[in-house]
């Protein structure tokens, strides 16, 4: 047996008293390409920003080739090998693909200068090792996201790293991308570099990697190869299930009572976006919620923003009201009786400065206004009603929203989209990041709308939630719907089990 | 992301807390400029002699109401996140037009339409300049500083390239009256700034496009999924900001009885945006308060005619400015921490 390039052990890492590491392993052995998987908050990030220095253990052994070391700084794990290509590039893109190559280790001349010479040829020779021919002249900033990764590949490679991690790499690649990143990661491999490899694709792991250690909760949960292990197993080590019972419930019959629902309102079919939404056949029925099921980067958002007419469509049909549209904007999708309640409550649903009282009727004012005037009087009677309907706790309705709690800023949201009476509401997580109290009282009012006649599209992590809500559960994997689970009768583990399963089983059209 | 029973103690506690720091915030700006303009008055009843007479408010007002109308229409601008660098050579080319559409053969021949063609068609020309800005910015997504950079040198070229490069003296007192008359002692356009700021400041405050102008600046991509008509939003913004800057070009022209098109608005993009800061309208957007754009203009206006008035070197004034901004955006940043 070789020896580990890398062996860390007991790991424990804690920030302001709530551990984030509990007990954390990771082993690469030289010259292999090991995924480290996990959900969100497992504590892969963690794990990783000890290993290149970022953040000091608070206990626990990390070995390097068998040595134990202690690395203080980015710099001192840079000096021993280990090279880290983040998510968000870190090249300078306006400056040539040369000059990223060599930033900070740039070749002088005798006098002191750079020796601009010298430097284009060694960044001729980085490339041609995972044969790529750039301009070397050009702008990096003026290639593609994947040409970019891969300069930072290199770069990385040329300082001979003996480690390289690589964090997400793909979620901004398309198909042939991702395909010359693996041809890279191979050749990589081929030279005896070991490459950590972190990404939410669970199928990529079987294409590219080696072996794999599974994380949850800040411990590591499973160590193996990838050849003894299948993407079931790895769905289960990640969230803490026992395999064979997720097996056992794939088979289990699924009731497909439908009684409850009104006239289909949204049919979409074959359904395609810009943005790794590849096929998407869906229907929602007035009075019905319809869940949205699956791992992150399945395309569970994707399929919110595609109907929502915020990204491209470029492929599929969709019908809202038993009629054909393109919805190019969220004016359209509002105006077809629309409303989606987005993932980012910061970054796309608050307006922080603007008061409760604006923010909550921010898509009503068309239907508040005459000749262009804000009806003050009946804006402030239908604030006030939502304030009570919704528990919403607020000073006033002129508190500017962002002194609010993250529960009540939820509510005041989902009162800006529940004013407008949708037909149908998109619901991302949106419980997330709320208190328990606030999470039942939203719950509740949703469940309320619903009986009133709503449809509900409700995509969520929480497998309870869903499970618990939808009438309907959709299943997504890699950007297409696989299957359709109906309520009463799913299980935790059924649901899991249709996460995981592969879409070209027997019985994927089984249960439509 | 803070965890959720943090947020929740925060928002328990702000339910008892939270109005009245608010509301003495909101307040404490703006009262902080009127005390400061009222002891910046008081001071001068005491120091600059003549000081209380006609003839010195109608100095300052006349100086005053070009900057102010001015950075009403930029506090819009700035309100969306964007800024216009342009103003000032709109106020040039709209100067320029104005004299030779009244000189003209046809303008002379009917002094009464030609008047008024003289007032509406500048303004027009200088809306249309906001509308290609606007456009720039919203449909381009060219950075505004770098759209309204274009007119900002092109359009006083084009002033230019209209008078010959020559200044163009006339003789029209109908026309003259924007910038000379007086109605109950206060210069015309002097009642011209108080209406418009009245008028934005409503509109801002009870009009659907008021409640979109703080929404896109305030968070653009959540207004934009809440259905707000960004694009046009901006664009009408920049047409409103470059028409205030006609029409301060008229009234500049008319004062001077004279248009040089070299001359006329220059550096007023940077006396306008100054106003708008002094008045608490913070560059990242989302916040547009006008009546405090009107008192950040005079508050400048003031202390440069205080100086001056008391012997202190024009050029010293510019220094003086300058460390008001300072204060100003030192203020508006340590309103932000809290």
């Amino acid at each position: 047996m070789t020896e580990p390039l890398l062996q860390m052990t007991g790991i424990q890492k804690a920030f302001a008293g709530i551990p984030a590491l509990r007990e954390a392993s990771l082993r690469i052995l030289p010259g292999e390409v090991h995924a480290l998987v996990g959900q969100n908050g497992a504590g892969k990030s963690t794990l990783i920003k000890i290993l290149t220095g970022v953040y000091r253990r608070d206990a626990g052994e990390v070995l390097w080739q068998g040595r134990p070391v202690d690395l203080r700084s980015p710099r001192d794990a840079q000096g021993v090998g280990i090279a880290t290509i983040y998510q968000e590039l870190t090249l300078v893109p306006q400056r040539t693909v040369t000059e990223n190559i060599v930033l900070g280790y740039e070749p002088r001349t005798r006098w002191g200068a750079i020796d601009w010479r010298a430097a284009d040829a060694r960044a001729r020779e980085v490339l041609s090792r995972f044969g790529i021919e750039l301009d070397l002249h050009r702008a990096l900033g003026s290639y593609p996201t994947a040409i970019q990764q891969l300069v930072a590949i290199g770069r990385a490679a040329s300082m001979e790293a003996k480690l390289l991690i690589m964090d997400e790499p793909t979620s901004s690649l398309d198909e042939r991308e991702v395909e010359t990143l693996f041809g890279v990661m191979r050749a990589l491999k081929a030279r005896g570099t070991s490459i950590l490899y972190v990404s939410h694709f669970l199928d990529e792991l079987f294409a590219v990697c080696d072996g794999v250690t599974i994380m949850r909760d800040g411990r590591t949960v499973g160590e193996t190869r990838i050849a003894d292990t299948s993407k079931l197993d790895l769905i289960a080590g990640m969230l803490g299930r026992d395999p064979d019972e997720i097996r056992a419930a794939g088979r289990t019959q699924l009731s497909t009572d439908q009684t409850h629902a009104g006239p289909v309102f949204l049919e979409a079919k074959g359904l395609s976006s810009d943005r790794r939404l590849r096929r998407l056949d869906l229907e929602v029925r007035a009075g019905e919620i319809v869940g949205l099921a699956g791992l992150l980067g399945s395309g569970r958002t994707e399929s919110a923003r595609a109907i929502f007419g915020m990204d491209k469509v470029t492929g599929g049909t969709l019908r809202v009201g038993g009629r054909d549209v393109r919805l190019s904007s969220p004016r359209d999708a509002i105006d077809a009786g629309i409303a989606f309640l987005t993932e980012d409550r910061k970054v796309e649903g608050i307006i922080p400065d603007l008061s409760v009282r604006e923010n909550l009727t921010l898509a009503l004012l068309p239907r508040l206004s005459k000749m262009g005037i804000v009806d003050e009087a009946r804006e402030r009677q239908i604030v006030q009603g939502f304030i009570k309907a919704l528990g919403i706790r607020t000073a006033d309705m002129d508190q500017p929203i962002r002194e609010l709690s993250g529960g009540n800023q939820q509510k005041v949201l989902l009162g800006r989209w529940l004013a407008l009476e949708p037909k149908l509401l998109i619901l991302d997580e949106p419980t997330r990041g709320v208190d328990v109290g606030a999470k039942l009282e939203i719950q509740s009012i949703i469940a309320k709308h619903v009986e009133q006649g709503c449809a509900v599209l409700l995509i969520s992590s929480e497998f309870e939630e869903l499970i618990e809500g939808a009438h309907n559960i959709v299943v997504l994997q890699e950007g297409r719907s696989v299957r359709k689970l109906n309520n009463p009768g799913v299980t935790e583990a059924s649901l899991i089990h249709a996460i995981a399963e592969p879409p070209d089983t027997p019985h994927v059209e089984a249960a439509e | 992301m803070s965890e959720p029973s943090s947020l929740t103690g925060r928002g328990l506690g702000g339910v008892g807390e939270a109005p009245a720091p608010r509301r003495s915030r909101v307040n404490r700006r703006f009262l902080g400029l009127v005390v400061a303009l009222a002891a910046l008055i008081l001071l001068n009843v005491l120091l600059t002699p003549n000081f209380l007479a006609v003839q010195t408010l109608a100095v300052n007002v006349s100086q005053v109401s070009t900057v102010a109308i001015v950075a009403l229409g930029m506090t819009l601008v700035i309100a969306t996140g964007g800024v216009d660098l342009s103003v000032g050579a709109v106020m040039a080319v709209s100067g320029a037009l104005a004299p030779l559409i009244f000189g003209s053969a046809w303008g002379l021949a009917n002094p009464g339409l030609g008047l008024l063609a003289a007032i509406v068609l500048p303004l027009l020309v200088a809306m249309c300049c906001g509308l290609f800005n606007g456009t720039l910015v919203s449909f381009l997504g060219v950075q505004p500083i770098i759209a309204t950079l274009i007119l900002f040198i092109s359009g006083r070229g084009v002033a230019q390239v209209l008078t010959n490069g020559n200044l163009q003296t006339f003789s029209n007192p109908s026309f003259t009256w924007l910038g000379t008359g007086r109605i109950l002692g206060l210069p015309v356009q002097g009642w011209i700034a108080i209406l418009l700021t009245l008028v934005v400041a409503l509109i801002v405050r009870k009009t659907i496009y008021g409640r979109y102008l703080l929404s896109v600046g305030g968070n653009e991509r959540a207004a934009a999924l809440a259905g707000t008509p960004v694009a046009k939003v901006k664009i009408a913004t920049y047409a409103i900001a470059s028409t205030f800057a006609g029409l301060a070009g008229l009234i500049d022209v008319a004062i001077n009885s004279a248009s040089d098109a070299a001359r006329v608005g220059n550096l007023m993009e940077l006396d306008a945006i100054a106003a708008a800061v002094v008045g608490g309208a913070a560059l990242s957007g989302g916040r547009a308060p006008i009546l405090g754009t009107l008192l950040g203009a005079i508050f400048i206006q003031l202390v440069g005619y205080t100086l001056i008035a008391n012997g202190v070197p024009d050029e010293a004034t510019f220094i003086v400015t300058a460390a008001i901004i300072v204060i100003a955006v030192y203020l508006q940043d340590s309103r932000r921490r809290t």
